[in-house]
């Protein structure tokens, strides 16, 4: 069944050009946000006869808090409760395609679209009640699904709302709003506290069995031999898949199939090829390989001259390490295949189905179901195209395929290991002169797309190849994300390396490349500052000429007690400052922390932020994000990289991976928001964790004296960089 | 067959005894408070409490819990009257992806059943078990020490 | 303990004590930091992580070296000293002559006897270059402002004149001799166990006025509740230790074929990560030679445990019912679980030792890799499992792994462990 038939049925808005002389003429131009890839209008808002409201997204709930953000968006435009919009998200046969849920893009792209669909239908409807009462449509009010007491469901009988949308779009006056800008409680939280079926781990089909993965032990392990006998006859197994090195083992309950497994496990024979390189000179390796070398910023003339300054910076692999492993349910049945998943993009990961089963791509259904934050590409999409291929040896019945910890920290694909290289000076006048930038990186995003970039598809009988790696062009960028300062210097030149060959399995995490440039850049202002003898807040707001960035500067610093902090031994505080994407939400951080020089740990005080997202949906829900974003880049930057020796990753669970715990956090997170109404949205999701790794990095520098350049500041490497 | 008190209830299941807790809940009694997250005992998002205690059930073998009193998330509360725990989290929106919550609400029932008002130092060092991947730290702090508050 | 042996002994301490008094020493401000070469204080970094200093003196979460860990022990807690250089509440007025007395002589500046709680009795063995060496560390380290928290001790322990008479007894001063007719190695590596080490503290027995049983020495001990398995021949680890093992398990905590270090051995062993490698190695070949070369009999019994370890068939009964559900997962072979799996038990020394305690706190708290810090994690299942079961559970894996007679100590041992976690 497709978008059309569903909304055929039943009575809902369709409105013909005849009756609406003022949406007839034909609209040249882009349209606003995802309308642009999908015009019609019934695609994103159905109003049925019974006066419910069902909106359209094809963006996914990550835990972002973008479902609220959207019936909020939704209820403001259509002038109804919130309570009475359902929300569908991402699914392959009744949302549109809006690619991935990535890249803090969901308001502008999804947001933006509803807002306008939502302002359309309401014109729509208002054109409707205004002819049926004979009254003017200036002259309606229209209040909670109702224009002058005629519910939108009694507008609506009859009716399909088969129209293309405009460019422009009646918006409310943002000044008038109800519901955006309010911390409208979010939608999804009571029913995930309450133990509600919400997480495609928690779905249960009638007839599902369970599977679990017999994964390589290393990246181009070849199964040799694989004896089957003795989990044969272990109690509930029911079959063992396997298709050349893809091995899965399905049970009926499962504990049986975790049980079957390890046995399995002890089965098999693997020829192990994997040659990784040495994890201490893994960024020596970096810089020697080959890579595509592109200027991506140059104004005024960069060059070699007197006193540069110059450091280098590195960051290690690091992973999403999803507290829930990456899961999804598959059924094949009737030649179809429907697959339940947290794959941040069901519809490109559909084409991968596609092309991983050889089946047509129209007999595919991809629903998103939520997972555990992701905060990228992880192994979610692995985990789809594992359970595809074991219900379809498995025809008519459900399959659950649950990765355990060590599946999804060995197998999913890390944030890249990146290196950078800033070279700068300033002028007499204490602004900066030159200023030169490169950054080292892989690709930053193998998301299927292809089946090559899906784990299953290498180890089939009959791989997959991957296909190259393709850079993320600019403004965006991957590994050159934030590569570019925001701000204004007289010289600049900044260089991205692209490096092709990965020794790692590598995609997406959170930020891209915009986590480690922002901690670079941001580090290196603060040595140009100090060479220029310069307040590292003052010396920033001397480079900024957006007066957007000034304001979320002036707001953090102001809100920190930049100007009467007072330092003592051992204490630092430090600033932190980007414009994700150059393009997307500012964020400023200011932290203040103490350094235990013997024991190596870092007791962070306080954290002050302030954040510019545009026009604010939900308030409560861009602070959540960047809380959350401050602790987790907290949690990268004092603690994690992936290990990894000649042939295996070492970090297989929580002990070889160590993450923030309670006791490191901070002592307090403040958030301070600037609301611009009536603005576009701005994403916000990925903004403030370089940011945050800076603002460490220089309050740890601030209350040593000693730069820490390498990421992430253990205690061992604190210890050693300050010495006895 | 092994006999278990869930929430109050007796259920019988055929389960063989080695069975983690964790597996028994989800995919015999279709509880979905407890969660996945590591099998190891090193996350926290399977905490239950045993006896008024937190336990990690993806390490607790049910051969383990005769006559012992289990209570899962579905235990303190429901969708239409959420627990007193529950309640606070609710009202400090304390998640993000919520994954980790319901583990964290039971560590915290455990800390205020034993502890009805904890120091800040104390609810973080009994947290410190859980983890959390979105950095909700600071409201699920928030979260504890408002249902503290609450008689 | 007999009281009226211990009658005798104390009427002859007092008096003794009356004539021992020592002369404080006066009051002198810690040179400034800038005073010190830079090698020497490095140098002294070096010694404190195979002495262990920050380890005891720092509180759980607390500032380093600034004092307040409990330390338990047959007498009540002690609580160690801020031992930074504050001038009103660390050693910030202990001149060098004062801080070579405390590890020399165990007198505070003031000429109080320290408790051998702080281990002089070992540190006494120091060169004076060392002890120099030392001072430089400990002299510039942040200062801290924390106030010492006196000890909690059963009468008659809370007596600092006992302290007097039971030096008078047991104490032998002076520093290290080295031994001529064996290499440089070896005597380093004598000169570092014995000294700074101070091994013998808890790997050696001692009698109930908790001086070292001298002709048992490295035969086994006590610290904080956890036994501190024999050094010597009389090592009951499954496998015996060669010296390249015992480095790199002082160095990382961790080796192929022994257990993982627990309890009062991983803050050793995170130090000694920190140590000169040559100095690991020469403890590491000091203490291989003092075990010896493993008997036949001792060769056996390894190679019966390697077998068993391969194998998982196990016996029936409740506990193990409990270690198939709640231990097998990580500890059996098969399907490896986390960073690299976990120790098959039958190649554990806490299943030969004869007491169980080490196994039951191992059960009750599980591992923990320090905060931030790599490495193998085990949960604990003091609140999982009732003490039913955790005795159940004992006794299986004593039978099964440690294939040696039942402990008689678990009642014991797990009340106590109870007590302590309330």
């Amino acid at each position: 069944m497709n978008r059309r038939g569903f909304i055929a049925r039943g009575g809902a808005l369709v409105v013909s050009f005849s009756l609406l002389p003022r949406l007839a003429a034909a609209q040249a131009g882009k349209l606003p946000g995802s309308l642009n890839n999908e015009p019609m209008l019934d695609a994103w808002i159905r109003v049925g006869a019974d006066g419910r409201i069902t909106v359209f997204t094809g963006k996914a709930e990550l835990g972002q808090g973008i479902k609220t953000a959207l019936i909020q968006v939704a209820a403001e435009e259509l002038v109804v409760e919130p309570a009475r919009i359902e929300l569908v998200t991402a699914d392959t046969a009744r949302t549109p395609d809006e690619q991935y849920t990535a890249g803090s893009q969901s308001m502008q792209e999804s947001g933006t679209a509803i807002m306008n669909a939502a302002a359309q239908t309401r014109a729509l409807l208002a054109d409707l009640a205004a002819k049926r009462l004979g009254v003017p449509v200036e002259r309606l009010t229209i209040r909670d699904g109702a224009m002058n007491g005629i519910s939108y469901g009694e507008l609506v009988a009859g009716q399909s709302l088969h129209v293309r949308a405009q460019a422009k779009s009646p918006l409310r006056d943002p000044m008038t709003r109800t519901v955006m800008g309010k911390p409208l409680p979010r939608v999804d939280i009571p029913a995930k506290l309450t133990g509600q079926t919400i997480y495609v781990q928690d779905l249960r089909l009638p007839g599902m069995v369970h599977a679990r993965m017999l994964l390589p032990p290393s990246y181009g392990a070849r199964l040799r031999a694989l004896d089957t006998a003795a989990t044969a006859k272990m109690p509930g197994v029911l079959k063992v898949v396997r298709d050349g090195g893809f091995v899965a083992l399905v049970a009926e309950r499962e504990f049986q199939a975790i049980s079957a497994v390890r046995a399995l496990a002890q089965g098999a024979q693997w020829d192990e090829r994997a040659n990784l390189p040495e994890s201490k000179e893994i960024y020596q390796k970096i810089r020697t390989l080959p890579s595509q070398n592109t200027v991506i910023h140059e104004n005024g003339k960069s060059g070699a001259g007197p006193a540069m300054l110059e450091a280098e910076y590195r960051r290690p692999y690091q992973m999403h390490g999803s507290i829930g492993p990456s899961c999804a349910l598959a059924l094949y049945r009737d030649e179809a295949l429907t697959v339940w998943t947290h794959s941040q993009g069901v519809y490109p990961l559909r084409g991968a189905l596609a092309e991983l089963t050889g089946m047509p791509r129209d007999r595919i259904h991809c629903i998103h179901m939520e997972g555990a934050g992701c905060y990228g590409h992880n192994a979610a999409d692995d985990a789809a195209a594992d359970a595809a291929l074991v219900a379809r040896a498995l025809p008519g019945r459900p399959v659950r395929v649950q990765w355990m910890r060590e599946d999804e920290h060995g197998w999913e694909p890390y944030g890249p290991a990146m290196l950078s290289k800033a070279r700068g000076r300033v002028d007499a006048s204490g602004k900066v002169e030159d200023f030169q930038y490169e950054v080292w990186s892989n690709t930053h995003s193998t998301r299927p797309g292809p089946a090559g970039y899906l784990a299953p598809g290498w180890h089939v009988e009959k791989p997959f190849t991957p296909p190259p790696p393709r850079a993320i062009p600019q403004p965006a960028g991957g590994g050159d994300r934030n590569a570019i300062p925001l701000y204004k210097f007289a010289n600049a030149r900044v260089v991205h390396h692209f490096v092709t060959e990965m020794p790692l399995r590598v995609s997406a995490l959170r930020g891209l490349g915009a986590y480690m440039n922002i901690f670079s850049i941001e580090s290196f202002m603060d040595e140009l500052a100090a060479a220029a003898r310069a307040d590292p807040v003052e010396f920033r707001l001397r480079h900024l000429e957006d007066p957007r960035a000034q304001a979320v500067v002036r707001t953090a610093a102001e809100r920190f007690g930049w100007a009467t902090w007072k330092k003592s031994p051992g204490r630092g505080r430090g600033f932190g400052f980007a414009r994700y994407k150059n393009l997307a939400a500012y964020t400023a951080v200011a932290c203040e922390l103490e350094v235990d020089r013997d024991s190596g740990r870092l007791r962070i005080g306080r954290v002050v932020a302030a954040n510019d997202s545009g026009d604010i949906v939900n308030p409560d829900g861009i602070a959540n994000q960047i809380e959350g974003g401050i602790v987790q880049s907290t949690s990268w930057t004092l603690h994690e990289a992936v290990g990894f020796d000649h042939s295996h990753i070492t970090s297989r669970d929580w002990g070889g991976y160590p993450i923030l715990r309670f006791p490191d956090l901070p002592q307090s997170v403040e958030v301070h928001l600037v609301n611009r109404p009536g603005q576009p949205f701005l994403g916000t999701g990925e903004a403030a964790q370089g940011p945050t790794a800076a603002a460490l990095a220089n309050a740890f520098a601030d209350a040593t004296g000693t730069r820490l350049r390498e990421l992430p500041f253990t205690a061992a490497r604190v210890r050693q960089a300050l010495g006895a | 067959m092994i006999s278990l008190n869930v929430n109050g209830k007796t259920e019988e299941v055929d389960a063989d005894p080695a069975t983690p807790l964790l597996y028994v809940l989800r995919d015999h009694l279709q509880l979905n408070g407890a969660k996945f997250g590591c099998g190891l005992g090193q996350c926290g998002a399977c905490t239950v409490l045993v006896d008024g205690r937190a336990v990690f059930s993806c390490v607790t073998p049910v051969s383990t819990l005769a006559g012992r009193r289990v209570t899962t998330l579905e235990g303190l509360g429901t969708p239409g009257k959420p627990g007193r725990v529950q309640r606070a989290f609710i009202a400090e929106q304390a998640a993000q992806c919520g994954y980790c919550i319901p583990g964290m609400i039971m560590q915290a029932q455990a800390l205020l059943e034993r502890t009805p008002h904890p120091t800040s130092t104390e609810i973080r060092k009994q947290m410190s078990g859980n983890l959390c991947r979105c950095g909700t730290h600071m409201r699920i702090l928030r979260a504890v020490e408002r249902a503290a508050r609450e008689p | 303990m007999p009281m009226p042996r211990f009658a005798v002994i104390a009427s002859v301490a007092v008096a003794v004590c009356a004539a021992c008094t020592a002369q404080p020493v006066a009051p002198d401000a810690v040179p400034a930091r800038a005073s010190f070469d830079p090698a020497l204080i490095a140098k002294g970094a070096q010694l404190a992580t195979i002495g262990n200093c920050q380890a005891c003196h720092t509180a759980e979460d607390g500032r380093s070296f600034a004092g307040g860990r409990a330390l338990e022990s047959p007498y009540g807690t002690f609580y160690t000293s801020n031992i930074t250089p504050d001038p009103d509440t660390g050693i910030g007025r202990w001149s060098e002559q004062a801080f070579a007395r405390a590890l020399r002589e165990g007198l505070d500046r003031e000429g109080n006897h320290l408790y051998p709680a702080f281990p002089y009795e070992y540190y006494t063995r120091l060169t004076d270059e060392d002890i120099h060496a030392l001072y430089a560390y400990i002299a510039t380290r942040e200062p801290v402002r924390a106030q010492n928290r006196p000890h909690e001790l059963r009468a008659p322990f809370n007596s600092r004149a006992l302290v007097g008479a039971w030096k008078a007894l047991y104490f032998e001063r002076g520093a290290f001799r080295p031994d001529p007719a064996r290499d440089a190695q070896w005597n380093r590596g004598a000169y570092l166990v014995n000294g700074l080490g101070h091994c013998s503290a808890c790997h050696s027995p001692r009698n109930s006025l908790g001086a070292e049983k001298k002709d048992q020495l490295f035969s086994g001990g006590v610290a904080e509740g956890w036994h501190g398995p024999a050094l010597n021949a009389r090592s009951p680890a499954p496998m015996p230790w060669t010296a390249d093992e015992l480095f790199k398990y002082l160095r990382t905590g961790l080796d192929d074929v022994h257990s993982i270090a627990a309890g009062p051995m991983e803050p050793v062993v995170r130090n000694l990560a920190r140590a000169p490698e040559e100095d690991v190695r020469a403890m590491a070949a000091y203490l291989a030679a003092l075990a010896g070369p493993p008997s036949a009999e001792r060769r056996k019994r390894a190679d019966a445990a390697l077998a068993q370890a391969k194998t998982a068939s196990r016996a029936n009964g409740r506990g193990a019912e409990v270690y198939a559900g709640a231990c097998a997962a990580c500890h059996d072979r098969g399907r490896e679980a986390g960073s690299g799996g976990a120790l098959p038990l039958e190649l554990g020394t806490a299943m030969t030792i004869p007491t169980s305690s080490n196994l039951l706190r191992i059960v009750l708290e599980g591992i923990a890799p320090p905060e931030g810090e790599r490495g193998r994690a085990m949960p604990g299942f003091a609140d999982a499992l009732t003490d039913a079961q955790v005795r159940d559970l004992a006794a299986y894996i004593r039978g099964e792994f440690g294939r040696a007679a039942a402990w008689t100590d678990v009642d014991e041992e797990l009340k106590k462990i109870r007590e302590e976690r309330k």
